[in-house]
């Protein structure tokens, strides 16, 4: 466990529903088995209607967070509109495949939904290898038990209140057989008028 | 601070982590495992020319990562390549060959040739020493007929009738070598690539799920994306939604993306304004990311 | 390889001594679970055996019927199982011979613990799940560690898709962070149907095997349970009509087995 992509800890899972999309991640930032601090959301908004959710080393999540903050901003300036999700997927895939041979420590998941409001979800290896799922992804420390929960409860379909309860008991049972995630997490979902943002109740420790 | 600008490097690569990352490796913080495709990849001559062939899984050391991913890369239209190894390596070695080879077709204004990217993808797998971890399979037809081509993560090259690579190249060898013959019948030569991919599939842990195909002729190339599907997950023995409510929350905040606006004619003067419901307030998202 | 440094007349090795080492260990992959219910318990495995990217075999069964309560489930290293597990039914066997009874479960238990802290230096690489009825008739599952540790639970999942699998039973069996509205209210653990354990269990197999290389080919539910026979009417667990689901009576063991006391359910797994 003394890798540098377990240091600090963390998950994100997203899912895709009908007409909406789904992001959540866990708030615990530690230091191996050290917790540090129990507020770290791990999902940034990227548009109205595109999220970002990176796991990983802290500190390279902050330096990708505003080296894709300046590239957005270059991005909208130079194109006068918002940037789409399934293109942000391949600015997030080119930043991290430059690195190739010195890493950021981090895997990207990008939820969000484009200009037709349709439903996009993606995620990357660190090195910026896209997988661009139809039904849900996950990264972090809990991703095996992600994958497994996710397997078995996400169904095609759901609606914006079924696909929160899908994702979050998703995320919930994961983080409680994962030690270095949990301490809370927060629950996005993307429907084409509204997000809604909740914070998960859950266990403390 | 780094500086978050882009900055301009010759090779397209950006060392700058490699110190600060050789220095975690010194403290025994290092190894990170990438998608890598366990892969099935394979291709064969036949009589009107090319047949390459991929599964579609994707792992992450014992963790299927992707289902149903594309290794069957574009070149040019008539070439194709199948990638193994390092999937990133894979897609952005593909992509910087076939961006490559379409200025090179565009500067001769001739139709690229096989040789042509095998040369480009060895010599630039050659010169990062395999540290660029692509194994490929490139076939497609040019002026000189059929060609097909082994691509080693080191640069070096197989020129053969037919060809296999991948954590399944020996289940799918195994097959060519009882199938394969000269001249065959494309009907014939795509039944035996599917058999050595599907060898690859159901022997190979690495490789799994769906067949590709693609039948590369002297005038069409025709990709034919999960062409055999002999995985597909069976029903599940009963729904798991959860009853609204089932999960609990402490907060809820609502980011509203519609815009009221009320138009009044000049002069007139607008009602006081029912206050704002708290959702529609916080439209901007003060504490998400500042992209302004 | 022994070579002559030009100019000298003496012989000096050139290349470094090869080093041989004995690997005493595989690791063979496949997962097992096990869920009990309040009359009943469920003991189920896939049936891949598997070293590194090949598959040794794809009908390998690590469920092993002890008696007419007990069933005992392996997984890690598939030599070593399988010497523990007649290990073990040698130790039944003398205990019929010596008390003319079976041995019942949390003897059985606590004799595994033993056997595998008696090998606590060279251990068996095997994580065991027993599972079975206890003397009340009630149904238990016990898991071990490799050395010997155990613990009695509701639910267990092991093997090299444990992390894909014990979430989702945390999350269906026992309904962790599940919470009861007005309109719908949570189950207690522990009190679920034998058919709708069945359903869990089948639905965490099919899952692992999309996403876990290891875990696929087939599937074996051994059902334990107080067979219809012994009751005057079958209620409970008793009554599911296992043969209808293709159940069929399950066979090894140190007793004279009592009919539908212990029965196998198989199910293919997809085999990519």
């Amino acid at each position: 466990m003394s890798d540098i992509t377990t240091l600090n800890g963390g998950s994100c899972i997203a899912f895709k529903g009908k007409n909406c999309v789904a992001i959540a991640c866990d708030l615990r930032l530690g230091n191996q088995a050290l917790t540090v601090a129990c507020n770290r959301d791990k999902v940034f908004k990227i548009t109205d209607k595109t999220y970002l959710g990176m796991t990983g080393l802290a500190s390279d999540v902050d330096t990708l967070r505003s080296a894709f903050r300046y590239r957005l901003n270059m991005y909208r300036m130079k194109e006068e509109r918002e940037i789409e999700p399934e293109t942000f997927a391949h600015l997030v895939s080119s930043t991290l495949y430059e690195k190739r041979f010195g890493p950021y420590f981090i895997e990207p998941i990008i939820a969000g939904l484009n200009s037709n409001n349709e439903p996009f979800i993606a995620a990357a290896d660190l090195i910026g290898c896209l997988n661009f799922a139809k039904d849900f992804v996950v990264t972090g420390t809990a991703s095996d038990k992600l994958f497994g929960m996710a397997e078995g409860l996400w169904e095609p379909d759901l609606g914006p209140e079924e696909l929160f309860e899908s994702i979050s008991q998703a995320l919930l049972g994961a983080l409680e057989r994962d030690a270095l995630s949990g301490w809370g997490a927060i629950v996005r979902v993307i429907t084409p008028d509204k997000v809604i943002e909740r914070t998960l109740q859950s266990r403390q420790d | 601070m780094t500086s978050v600008a882009p900055q301009k490097s010759k090779s397209g690569f950006d060392f700058s982590n490699y110190s600060r990352n050789h220095f975690l490796d010194g403290k025994g913080l290092g190894g990170f495992t990438a998608t890598s495709t366990g892969t099935t990849i394979v291709g064969l001559i036949y009589k009107d020319g090319i047949v390459l062939g991929a599964d579609t899984r994707a792992t992450e050391g014992p963790i299927v990562a992707d289902k149903n991913c594309e290794k069957i890369h574009y070149i040019s239209d008539n070439i194709r390549c199948c990638g193994a190894g390092t999937a990133a390596d894979t897609e952005f070695v593909t992509a910087l060959i076939s961006s490559n080879m379409q200025l090179h077709a565009l500067h001769t204004g001739r139709k690229p040739r096989v040789v042509t990217a095998m040369t480009m993808l060895k010599q630039r797998l050659f010169q990062y020493q395999g540290h660029i971890g692509a194994a490929l399979v490139l076939g497609g037809y040019d002026a000189t007929g059929p060609q097909l081509f082994t691509v080693a993560p080191h640069g070096s090259t197989d020129k053969l009738p037919y060809v296999t690579m991948g954590s399944g190249s020996l289940a799918a060898m195994a097959v060519f070598e009882s199938g394969w013959h000269k001249d065959m019948e494309q009907k014939e030569a795509v039944d035996l690539v599917v058999a050595a991919i599907s060898s690859g599939i159901f022997n190979d842990l690495g490789s799994g799920s769906n067949v590709d195909v693609c039948i590369i002729k002297k005038d069409s190339t025709e990709m034919l994306r999960n062409y055999v599907m002999p995985n597909e997950r069976a029903k599940k023995e009963q729904k798991y939604g959860f009853a609204k409510g089932t999960t609990r929350f402490t907060k809820e905040h609502i980011y509203s993306m519609i815009q009221k606006e009320d138009v009044f004619e000049v002069g007139s003067t607008a009602p006081t304004p029912a206050p704002l419901p708290a959702a529609a307030a916080g439209a901007g998202g003060e504490e998400t990311m500042d992209t302004s | 390889m022994l070579g002559l440094q030009p100019g000298s007349s003496t012989v000096v090795p050139t290349s470094a001594p090869v080093g041989h080492r004995f690997e005493p260990y595989d690791s063979n992959g496949g997962s097992i679970a096990a869920v009990c219910g309040k009359d009943f318990c469920i003991i189920a495995s896939d049936t891949r055996q598997s070293t590194g990217y090949s598959i040794q075999t794809r009908y390998k069964p690590k469920v092993f019927r002890l008696n007419d309560k007990a069933t005992l489930a392996t997984n890690g290293f598939a030599a070593d199982a399988e010497a523990m597990v007649s290990r073990i039914r040698q130790r039944l066997e003398w205990y019929r011979h010596s008390h003319g009874r079976s041995m019942p479960l949390h003897a059985i238990a606590r004799m595994i613990s033993t056997i595998l802290y008696g090998k606590r230096f060279f251990p068996y690489y095997v994580y065991n799940i027993l599972g079975g009825l206890d003397e009340e008739g009630k149904g238990a599952v016990y898991s071990f560690d490799p050395v010997g540790s155990y613990e009695r639970e509701f639910c267990r999942a092991a093997g090299a898709a444990q992390s894909l699998i014990q979430p989702f039973l945390d999350n269906q069996i026992m309904f962790k962070n599940q919470h009861s509205t007005p309109e719908h209210t949570v189950p207690k653990p522990g009190e679920m149907s034998l058919p709708d354990v069945l359903k869990i269990v089948m639905d965490s197999f099919t899952s692992a095997t999309e996403r876990h290389i290891e875990v696929g080919d087939g599937l074996e539910m051994f059902v334990v349970r107080t067979p219809p026979s012994a009751q005057g009417e079958a209620i409970g667990a008793a009554s599911v009509d296992l043969k209808a689901m293709g159940g069929v009576e399950a066979v090894g063991g140190e007793d004279e087995q009592e009919e539908g006391a212990v029965m196998v359910i198989r199910r293919e797994l997809k085999k990519d």
